[in-house]
């Protein structure tokens, strides 16, 4: 296995990063004022952005699922068991150590096993849990709202809220372990980092996709 | 000549200049004066002053230029001269020989109403409120406010036609008036003694559709004085900006009553015995009136603008009243409404005379009374926030056969509204507060005998027992003989003062913790803090992962330090 730097995200997977990124704090933060955890903007304008913004991310999402689907990288998603428990352990243990990480980022599974497992906890359970209830809530006038009662569909929506936040405090904090901050924010920027490749593919990517692949350095 | 002409009415002019300064003059004087004092005493126990007619001018000209396609004042049978009421009525019948019969269903004949699901007996003949307390047993002086003539006591007869009053609907010159029907205790004889006699075939030739000024004669006043009942039916409502009702504003809309409060053959809509639930436009047949006095029956249940905004506030029309939010405080335009009333006061005499206070100054510069010998003390307000309920339109009566429970103030009306009902919407109300008489013994209401120039009347001996003993008897009513004062409720639908788009409630108004809704059960509303559990979880997790992702890098931090130490 050779270690290069290689473009592994897309400018599609980072414009969709970056917007969903500025869309859910801007969610978090009409959503918390629509809840009622502080009244500094007014009700109207809170709702009125919430809306707007939620209907962006939609559409983006709409976007990445279907890129997903097409590109064949959903797959980076799924589920495995193997290599989880060692690197729950390294942040666990091995981490206050100095151990390296465990895990060894490959063309094909660009996210560690517990990273994998948190984004598709993320895709499939809590974002539908958000979107599904908001969507019901933004449009209760238009069906029938006694056979289901919106507080229910609140206290659904809400709690994916906090699960969200949640999953942003351990997303950021992960960002500095294991070299810098600013080594992890930049492959979502530039695209490019460093993957283990195996020598075929270094071979195809350097005749085939040069500008995907950094010269050895 | 002509110059000698016009100079002489030079010289009329001026005097008349002068005299009308003059009096200008005084008239400021005495106003100053009475600004001046702190306490305004009056003796005597006049009351009720009937309905200044502020521009009577506006009506006869709108009469005459109506566009109607009839003129009564050309009719033989209008030229009089005519006696009384009775007589013109006749004349009316003569004509409109079917309007008798319409009319004789009508609210404001019959004084009455029977509660279809209940079948109890309602209507101004035989209720109990907490303003005067009961017209039945006093109608010499409630039936000013009945459209007929000569109601003198209980025993009416509602067939006889010619004594139905079409004038105090329908007459526009705007100097009839009604005085009580029979005369109260000697010391109310002052009453209207300054007013000029009724002109029977002047009024009767000024017949038209009904203005606010018609209507306001009674709803505007009911209860005694300007606003006390309603508190969103003033006198505020007859020339009112769009501040004030957005409807009847007079540079706007300017719709009289009529507009909204129609139907077929003298039956019309908007009683407050029966409330019609929010539903789409009530759609009529072509040439039908749409005979539904409800916000909805003009403006549908969807009535916001297809924005993002506006869909959600059609969303609310499923659990809100249009009123809760678009009648945001009602008493405006400078009139107060009595909020507060007790009877327990009442009676005091000042060299053995009642008399009464004005010591509120409503924000129009006219004085109201807070006391009077004949009633008791009151509280006005002003531009008051409504109190707001679960409502389906129907309330449920307590009556003069209702026992209570007296550790308990006794709803006069408790409005029904099942929490989040279809057809119930939270709806604003006016809350009337009384302490009012009650038999101690059965713990039931009482009639209180108030006018007549007999002995027992209350306005004239201000003896509790004796016009209690006297209004339960008339009636074969049980009573204990004794009797007690209890505080009561009444709830007065808010419908009318609607404010201008912008004047409508924002949505922090009920959207916040301390918002207008705060009480009302039944609904899920955002921002206003329910779910306490709920926030308590969600921010746990935050402060604990906050905490252990922070232990965690200190850890590290620490661990990294003394790693380097060794090395």
């Amino acid at each position: 296995m050779i270690k290069r730097s290689v473009h592994i995200f897309t400018r599609f997977e980072r414009l969709w990063h970056w917007s969903q990124m500025s869309l859910i704090m801007v969610l978090l933060f009409t959503g918390f004022r629509i809840h009622g955890f502080y009244e500094l903007i007014d009700f109207e304008m809170a709702v009125t952005v919430h809306t707007y913004a939620a209907l962006s991310l939609l559409l983006i999402w709409a976007f990445a699922i279907f890129w997903l689907f097409t590109t064949g990288a959903w797959k980076q998603y799924l589920p495995t068991r193997k290599g989880l428990l060692k690197v729950a352990k390294y942040y666990a243990f091995g981490i206050f150590k100095g151990e390296r990480h465990p895990y060894k980022k490959t063309y094909t599974r660009k996210h560690n096993p517990l990273q994998a497992i948190s984004y598709l906890i993320l895709k499939i359970m809590i974002f539908p849990a958000i979107w599904i209830t908001g969507l019901a809530y933004l449009t209760y006038g238009f069906w029938d709202s006694s056979s289901l009662p919106l507080e229910w569909i609140a206290v659904i929506h809400t709690i994916s809220a906090f699960a969200i936040s949640v999953f942003i405090i351990v997303h950021v904090y992960l960002l500095s372990t294991g070299g810098s901050i600013k080594e992890h924010i930049k492959p979502m920027i530039t695209g490019f980092d460093d993957v283990y490749l195996t020598e075929e593919e270094v071979a195809y990517l350097e005749t085939n996709e040069p500008q995907n692949i950094k010269p050895e350095e | 000549m002509l110059e000698i002409n016009s100079d002489r009415k030079k010289q009329t002019t001026l005097s008349y200049k002068l005299y009308f300064a003059l009096l200008f003059l005084i008239q400021s004087g005495f106003a100053l004066a009475n600004n001046s004092s702190e306490q305004h005493s009056v003796k005597g126990i006049d009351e009720y002053s009937v309905l200044k007619k502020n521009n009577a001018t506006s009506l006869i000209e709108a009469a005459v230029e109506s566009d109607a396609m009839v003129d009564h004042s050309e009719f033989d049978e209008l030229k009089g001269p005519f006696e009384d009421g009775p007589a013109v009525t006749k004349a009316c019948l003569g004509c409109h020989n079917k309007a008798g019969h319409a009319f004789m269903k009508n609210k404001h004949w019959t004084w009455k109403y029977t509660d279809p699901d209940t079948k109890q007996q309602l209507g101004k003949s035989v209720l109990i409120n907490n303003f005067c307390t009961n017209a039945r047993g006093n109608e010499g002086m409630c039936a000013q406010c009945h459209a007929g003539y000569n109601m003198t006591d209980s025993e009416y007869d509602f067939t006889k036609q010619e004594n139905m009053d079409c004038l105090v609907c329908h007459e526009s010159t705007g100097k009839y008036y009604k005085t009580p029907t029979t005369s109260g205790s000697a010391a109310c004889t002052t009453m209207f003694a300054d007013k000029d006699p009724i002109n029977w075939s002047k009024s009767a030739q000024s017949v038209a559709m009904p203005a606010r000024e018609n209507c306001g004669s009674c709803h505007f006043f009911g209860g005694g004085g300007d606003n006390v009942k309603h508190g969103d039916l003033s006198s505020a409502l007859i020339a009112p900006t769009k501040d004030v009702d957005v409807h009847m504003a007079v540079e706007g809309n300017d719709f009289s009553c009529t507009q909204c409060h129609v139907g077929e053959k003298h039956q019309w809509s908007g009683s407050r015995y029966q409330g019609v639930p929010v539903k789409d436009k009530h759609k009529s047949k072509p040439g039908m009136r749409n005979e539904t006095a409800s916000c909805a029956s003009c403006h549908g249940a969807q009535p916001h603008p297809l924005s993002l905004v506006g869909l959600k506030l059609n969303d609310h029309t499923q659990k809100v009243a249009c009123e809760t939010c678009h009648i945001p405080e009602f008493a405006k335009g400078g009139v107060a409404t009595k909020i507060d009333w007790d009877w327990r006061t009442a009676g005091k005499t000042r060299d053995g005379e009642g008399y009464k206070d004005s010591n509120y100054t409503q924000s129009n510069g006219e004085h109201r009374y807070t006391y009077k010998s004949i009633k008791g003390d009151f509280k006005y307000d002003e531009n008051v926030k409504p109190v707001y309920l679960w409502s389906n339109g129907k309330s449920h009566y307590t009556t003069i056969d209702t026992k209570f429970d007296p550790t308990k103030p006794v709803i006069i009306n408790s409005v029904e509204g099942t929490v989040a009902g279809e057809d119930s919407r939270i709806t604003p109300f006016k809350r009337m507060h009384t302490i009012q008489p009650y038999d101690k013994g059965n713990n039931t209401l009482v009639y209180m005998h108030l006018w007549g120039d007999d002995s027992d009347s209350f306005w004239g001996n201000y003896d509790f027992g004796r016009a209690i003993e006297h209004g339960m008897k008339q009636f074969d009513i049980p009573y204990s003989g004794e009797f007690g004062f209890i505080d009561t409720y009444s709830y007065w639908p808010i419908n009318h003062m609607v404010a201008p788009e912008e004047g409508a409630l924002k949505c922090d108004s009920c959207h916040s913790k301390e918002g207008r809704l705060k009480g009302i059960k039944g609904v899920y509303m955002p921002g206003s803090g329910e779910y306490k559990w709920m926030d308590i979880i969600g921010l746990l997790a935050i402060f604990a992962t906050l905490a252990g992702v922070i232990g965690h890098g200190l850890l590290r931090f620490f661990m990294n330090k003394r790693r380097k130490a060794h090395d």
